[in-house]
């Protein structure tokens, strides 16, 4: 029997086993799919990691490494070239390798670190024929970084997640053209950083309010059609534009990857698509936490660890202290919110302060964030912009829920 | 000098095949592409026809309710999935009703067993997701659903085993009558053979026309379907069409014996190798799918496609000998997949005709399994990575599919070249992520197997390479 | 008057750098070296991969440890692209003493054994 297993080994499962570990579990396993611990980081060969965590700019690869050095210093055992096929809500893993055999293990707690799977071709529907050519950026960016190979050279890409705009300048670096970077929505969806050093400094122009509305090509890409769209995000006829390409790389969102999490019977929140958690990192279930992008979908990987460390610390304290107590206040989106994680506060459960984070949902110049209870305002935050390709975090002292019951909302209000 | 030549090798000519590798003969099927089942045969419904759509007396009555019945034993037998989940057609007016009572006036005709006309409650009682604007339903227990391309690959992989050759890559060129039989030009060199049977799909009156004159055309109809999340996948139970029009069966919303929900098509004329799929097409496909089932999420779709029917504007199959030794099997429009085992059982008999000598063999090899991960039990898993540690290694994660499973797709009778080849005969790559996670493994593998470079994995068809070149000018050591 | 977008660190401030290179909008004082360096000198780090013998991928990736002159970029990139390393490799470990005479080192940002 573990006392705390965790499911997935990239930079969440890392830094909650890490802070498990450090909050007095020694029984801890991570169970990881493929070989090597690190997940999508060890293909984010880009650097721009670490600036909030080690205060300094890390690759994908280097910033996990440090994690996985913190973990060689514990006792965490580890099963890679392992996929976990079950979690069931009394806690009992099923788990799958080579080397591990089929196993079934128990344990105290279980943290959920599973990450998240990108929007494909068929997600969106992309009317045109179906040729060779049209990859996730992701999956692009393993071909290119990891196996050493380009999947094309000459590129459009859809989508101005980070992903698609690291892979611009990448695949420009190893020799490809990268001809557009298409986004259907009126601003990118991506950090304002990487439209200036992926795009902008190689000349790839950005087509904003823009979509591929046809693919042609029959063996292998040959044409992508991209048309302006109106604002119901609808192409406009007579618009078009033919870019002759042999690749189109879909960098059109990512969705958290929770079918362990579903089957488990925990209680999903549809708005992020991963689990409604409390302010620990707790779920609807008992003893099962879930941290990292499988919660909801972060840009930055610092902020996965902090969150994480906190999932680690909570199984911890659950396993060696019992279930946290106390009544929950709701957090509701108000104005211009999308999203917040956590969705439930337990004021009990809290020390100083709670993080709260959350997406807008359209861009917002100078602004406050405003946290209410009824007519009650409780604090604003300011932000001179807000832009829903990057996520915001407050910070709010628990204290201000003195006598609060109920909900508390959260919301934007411009200048 | 071979026995019988069989050009194509879809369902069809796959069917043929099989039926004929039942008897002592020399056997040729030539396909020109990389791997089984990639025409019509990959991309269609997914249904097998309960049979009250064809004209009774007609070959296509007969063959549609013998092949259903054929399809049900044959799939039980090779480890084909297959679920008899029975099929619905709506009225949503009165003429609409009268159609059905027409449909199953033709059914009781050409032999359908079970058929019923519910009222529109009784079908919503079957069918809870049903609109509230259907007003009776033609009910069919015996319409299954089936994964097409594995009962293709499944009859191929017989033939194959009972000693029939399979040629890929190998595309006809022309055809010469000879004294005794045919010889067939192809890329690949000639072949002397007694007998051809043209099982060219869409391409069958082409074929046709290099042995016999010019009889018929096909004029290819695409029709564009969505394949949506498992999430999807029970908003229905059975197999839910609307009333037939000239244009086809209509559009169809169902399940798939992979649990997904498939919906579509809708018929356009096209080319025959047209596959594109258009956002007009697949609007009519949403908006007319929702009359029937209103609640289908369009936006757990995870693939588009379009397929190509072989129709030539006749209320048959161009079923029959076209020349001496020569038969067609051409014009397989709906429903063609369902009557494939029967339209191979009666290839037989039209050469027979001709004078084809059949003599049994001792022993029909007549039985396939393969080892599926996903639905084994705890224990049997247990003992299955035990004894290989492949099958420990998941390689596609939507759909659990081992390493080992594809490592014994390659060792089977016809192994697969192509990601996507791969997908038809164990899944990897068919679920919701599409491939994005496992597709880049499924390369690896491919490469370390067929022991090539990762640049010549093809998607699917020839030509189709998935990398272009290595980067720092290539040599990458291991 | 020039509008710059700070790439320092994933929170993009939106700078302006007046004629005499005073800076305003910066969130920290890293923001100004950026746009004073941006509009005289402007230098990236650059990222990528070398061949590797023996270890279990044909790449391992490298880095430049300090930024480079952007017109470099592409002139590092051919550097970077004749190397080929031998497992086993360490995080940091020198691939290229000074790149292009940039006074810069690349250097391994993967351990692979």
């Amino acid at each position: 029997m573990y006392e705390l297993i965790v499911v997935g080994g990239g930079p969440a499962g890392l830094a909650a086993a890490c802070a498990a570990w450090e909050n007095g579990l020694r029984r801890i396993l991570i169970v990881e799919r493929d070989r090597d611990l690190g997940g999508i980081l060890n293909q984010c060969i880009h650097n721009g990691f670490g600036l909030t965590w080690f205060k300094e700019e890390l690759t994908g690869p280097e910033y996990a490494h440090r994690f996985i050095e913190m973990l060689a210093k514990t006792g965490v055992e580890v099963r890679t070239d392992t996929m976990v096929l079950d979690v069931t809500p009394d806690l009992q893993v099923h788990m799958t390798g080579p080397a591990t055999g089929y196993k079934i293990e128990r344990a105290k707690s279980v943290i959920l670190a599973m990450g998240c799977r990108e929007r494909t071709r068929g997600a969106i529907g992309i009317p045109g024929t179906r040729p060779a050519g049209v990859y996730t950026a992701g999956a692009a960016q393993r071909y290119v970084n990891v196996e050493g190979w380009l999947p094309g050279k000459r590129v459009v890409i859809l989508g101005s997640g980070d992903i698609g705009l690291i892979m611009a300048r990448r695949m420009t670096l190893e020799g490809a053209k990268v001809l557009a970077c298409v986004e259907v929505m009126p601003y990118s969806g991506g950090l304002t950083r990487n439209i200036v050093q992926c795009l902008q400094d190689f000349d790839i122009p950005l087509y904003l309010s823009h979509t591929v509305t046809e693919i042609r090509g029959k063996d292998r890409v040959e044409q992508v059609v991209v048309s302006r769209v109106d604002e119901s995000r609808r192409p406009i006829p007579g618009t078009e534009m033919v870019f002759d390409c042999d690749t189109l790389l879909l960098s059109v969102g990512l969705i958290p990857e929770n079918e362990l999490t579903e089957r488990a019977g925990v209680v999903m929140d549809p708005r992020t698509k991963g689990a409604l958690v409390y302010e620990n990192m707790e779920t609807s279930v008992p003893g099962i936490f879930t941290c990292g992008n499988v919660t909801h979908v972060h840009d930055l990987v610092d902020f996965v660890s902090a969150e994480s460390r906190r999932a680690g610390a909570a199984a911890a304290k659950y396993v060696l202290h019992g279930p946290a107590a106390g009544e929950y206040i709701a957090l509701k989106n108000g104005f211009g919110v999308s999203c917040t994680v956590p969705q439930r506060v337990r004021p009990q459960n809290v020390e100083k302060s709670f993080n709260v984070f959350f997406r807008v949902n359209r861009i917002f110049g100078k602004s406050e964030i405003v946290v209410s209870a009824g007519e009650r305002e409780l604090c604003r935050f300011k932000r001179d912009r807000l832009a829903p390709g990057e996520m915001e975090n407050i910070t709010v002292p628990v204290k201000l829920l003195e006598g609060v019951a109920g909900e508390i909302t959260v919301e934007i209000r411009e200048v | 000098m071979t026995d019988v030549v069989i050009i194509g090798c879809g369902v069809i000519g796959a069917a043929a095949a099989m039926e004929l590798s039942r008897y002592d003969l020399d056997i040729t099927v030539l396909e020109r592409e990389n791997d089984v089942a990639v025409g019509t045969t990959k991309a269609n419904s997914a249904i097998l026809h309960a049979g009250y759509d064809p004209k009774p007396g007609t070959l296509m009555a007969r063959l549609n309710v013998r092949g259903a019945a054929l399809a049900k034993e044959y799939c039980a037998a090779l480890d084909v999935p297959y679920r008899q989940c029975g099929s619905m057609v709506l009225a949503f007016s009165e003429r609409e009703i009268d159609t059905l009572r027409e449909l199953l006036e033709r059914g009781l005709k050409n032999g359908v067993p079970g058929l019923a006309i519910l009222s529109g409650d009784e079908a919503r009682a079957r069918e809870p997701a049903l609109a509230e604007t259907v007003l009776a339903a033609l009910w069919a227990p015996t319409a299954a659903i089936v994964s097409p391309w594995e009962m293709c690959l499944a009859f191929a992989e017989t033939a194959v085993k009972n000693g029939a050759q399979l040629r890929l890559n190998t595309a006809v060129t022309g055809l010469e009558r000879r004294e005794e039989g045919w010889l067939v030009h192809t890329n690949a060199g000639d072949i002397e053979t007694r007998y051809v049977v043209n099982a060219a799909g869409v391409d069958s009156d082409a074929v046709h026309d290099m042995a016999a004159p010019h009889s018929f055309d096909v004029k290819p109809s695409r029709g564009e379907y969505y394949l949506l999340d498992k999430a999807e996948g029970t908003r229905v139970n059975t197999v839910v069409f609307q009333c037939p029009s000239q244009r086809g069966k209509g559009v169809l919303v169902s399940p798939t014996v992979h649990g997904n929900l498939i919906v579509g098509p809708n018929a356009e004329s096209s080319d025959k190798h047209d596959l594109a799929t258009t956002a007009r097409g697949l609007d009519f496909v949403r908006e007319t799918a929702k009359l029937s089932v209103p609640s289908v999420d369009f936006s757990k779709s995870i693939r588009n496609f379009a397929g190509i029917r072989a129709n030539t504007g006749r209320e048959d199959f161009l079923i029959g000998v076209a020349a001496p030794g020569f038969v067609d099997l051409g014009g397989i429009c709906s429903p063609g997949l369902t009557s494939a085992p029967a339209i191979g059982e009666y290839a037989v008999e039209l050469l027979a005709g001709e004078g084809l000598a059949l003599e049994k063999k001792e022993k029909f090899i007549f039985e396939r399994r393969r080892v599926r991960f996903k639905e084994l039990s705890e224990a049997e898993r247990q003992a299955l990575v035990e004894r290989d540690p492949a099958y420990g290694r998941v390689i596609c994660r939507c759909e659990t599919v081992t390493e080992g499973e594809i490592l014994a797709c390659l060792r089977a009778p016809i192994p697969p070249v192509s990601v996507d080849g791969v997908k038809r005969r164990v899944n990897a790559g068919m679920g919701r992520c599409q491939g994005g996670f496992c597709a880049p493994r499924v390369v690896e593998i491919l490469s370390r197997e067929l022991k090539v470079s990762p640049g010549e994995i093809v998607k699917d068809r020839a030509g189709m390479n998935i990398l272009t070149e290595e980067t720092k000018g290539g040599a990458a050591h291991v | 008057m020039r509008e710059l977008i700070c790439i320092v660190c994933p929170r993009g401030c939106h700078m302006q750098v007046d004629d005499s290179l005073n800076v305003t909008g910066n969130f920290c004082p890293r923001g100004a070296a950026y746009a004073k360096a941006e509009l005289t000198h402007p230098t990236r780090v650059v990222t990528s991969t070398v061949r590797i013998a023996g270890a279990a991928y044909p790449r391992c990736p490298v880095k430049t440890a300090a930024p480079v002159p952007r017109e470099k970029i592409f002139e590092v990139m051919d550097a970077i692209g004749r190397v080929t390393l031998t497992a086993p490799v360490k995080v940091g470990q020198t691939v290229i003493d000074d790149v292009c005479g940039t006074g810069v080192a690349v250097v391994a940002a993967r351990e692979l054994l």
